[in-house]
């Protein structure tokens, strides 16, 4: 049967506007018990979670502002990282006393889900232990990052499609020394948006059993 | 009559967490179910909810702490109100 679960592609939007979204999101859950998911892509912008360490940002603000990159301070676990076009960003505001009430349980879910999309475009996906994401070998291709409020998750995932992955010089992301890759990267048959979104949809369906509305 | 703000089960074999950001501050008024104080697992921020309206008397575990589950997190004055 599963869980309602209202979908919504924002297509490239303003991180903060995303924000206002996921908020207005996390009230109509609580309201109705029907969950979301937001796929979406943002400009260029620089966030930093709770655990964020300055040193992480690699060039200075000023340099932020001559390029009009924006520097955001949000409220998830997690330290630095970049968001920008070419990169899917998936929040979903879900219920997580629907899933065990375990946020350790939940990021592994959400790992899960990526590495499951993966494996459909025949990208060989893993974890590693200590580093929550999703990698390809030692090369990170989904961070993720979430917040949470009276057991209803925000924030989510970022998962780099087709990305400038030079942006990344920017920042130490998640305060680590780790390459970054993307799917184009990994695809010689190049990508498609739509067809990611859609298997995307599918194993987010699967993993945490909902019913879209 | 204190109570104490303590750190929920956040999940299997989670057994802390790092206090990233208290909210409010010593000597604040504080209401029932608002969320106070966030803690940090992995790549998780966790908000802590307040049990009882009052005054937030005592911060056990500052900014940067590491708190065990079950762990005090702060003493509140239940029922006490700013005059």
């Amino acid at each position: 049967m599963g869980y309602k679960c209202c979908l919504q592609d924002l297509g490239l939007i303003d991180y903060r506007q995303a924000y206002l979204l996921q908020r207005q999101a996390i009230g109509h859950l609580k309201d109705t018990g029907i969950q979301s998911i937001f796929l979406c892509e943002h400009p260029v912008v620089i966030t930093l979670g709770r655990m964020a360490r300055k040193e992480n940002l690699l060039v200075s603000e000023e340099h932020l502002k001559v390029k009009g990159v924006d520097l955001i301070h949000v409220n998830r676990g997690g330290d630095i990282t970049l968001h920008a076009p070419g990169q899917l960003v998936i929040y979903p505001i879900f219920n997580l006393t629907y899933y065990g009430k375990d946020l350790h349980k939940y990021l592994h879910k959400l790992e899960q889900t990526i590495i499951d999309l993966l494996g459909y475009f025949d990208i060989v996906a893993d974890r590693i232990y200590g580093k929550t994401g999703v990698w390809i070998r030692d090369a990170k291709i989904a961070s993720i990052g979430i917040g949470v409020k009276h057991w209803i998750s925000f924030h989510g995932v970022a998962l780099n499609v087709d990305i400038d992955i030079s942006l990344f010089f920017m920042i130490k992301p998640c305060g680590m020394e780790v390459r970054m890759t993307a799917m184009n990267k990994l695809m010689s048959s190049g990508v498609d948006k739509q067809d990611i979104k859609e298997k995307l949809i599918s194993c987010f369906e699967r993993e945490f059993d909902l019913n879209y509305i | 009559m204190e109570h104490e703000l303590k750190l929920p089960e956040l999940g299997e074999g989670i057994e802390k967490a790092i206090v990233a950001c208290w909210h409010v501050k010593e000597g604040d008024e504080v209401n029932q179910g608002d969320e106070i104080v966030e803690v940090v697992t992995d790549k998780a921020s966790f908000g802590v909810p307040c049990p009882c309206s009052g005054i937030l008397k005592k911060i056990m575990v500052h900014e940067g702490g590491e708190i065990r589950v079950g762990g005090v997190l702060a003493n509140i004055g239940a029922g006490e109100s700013i005059i």
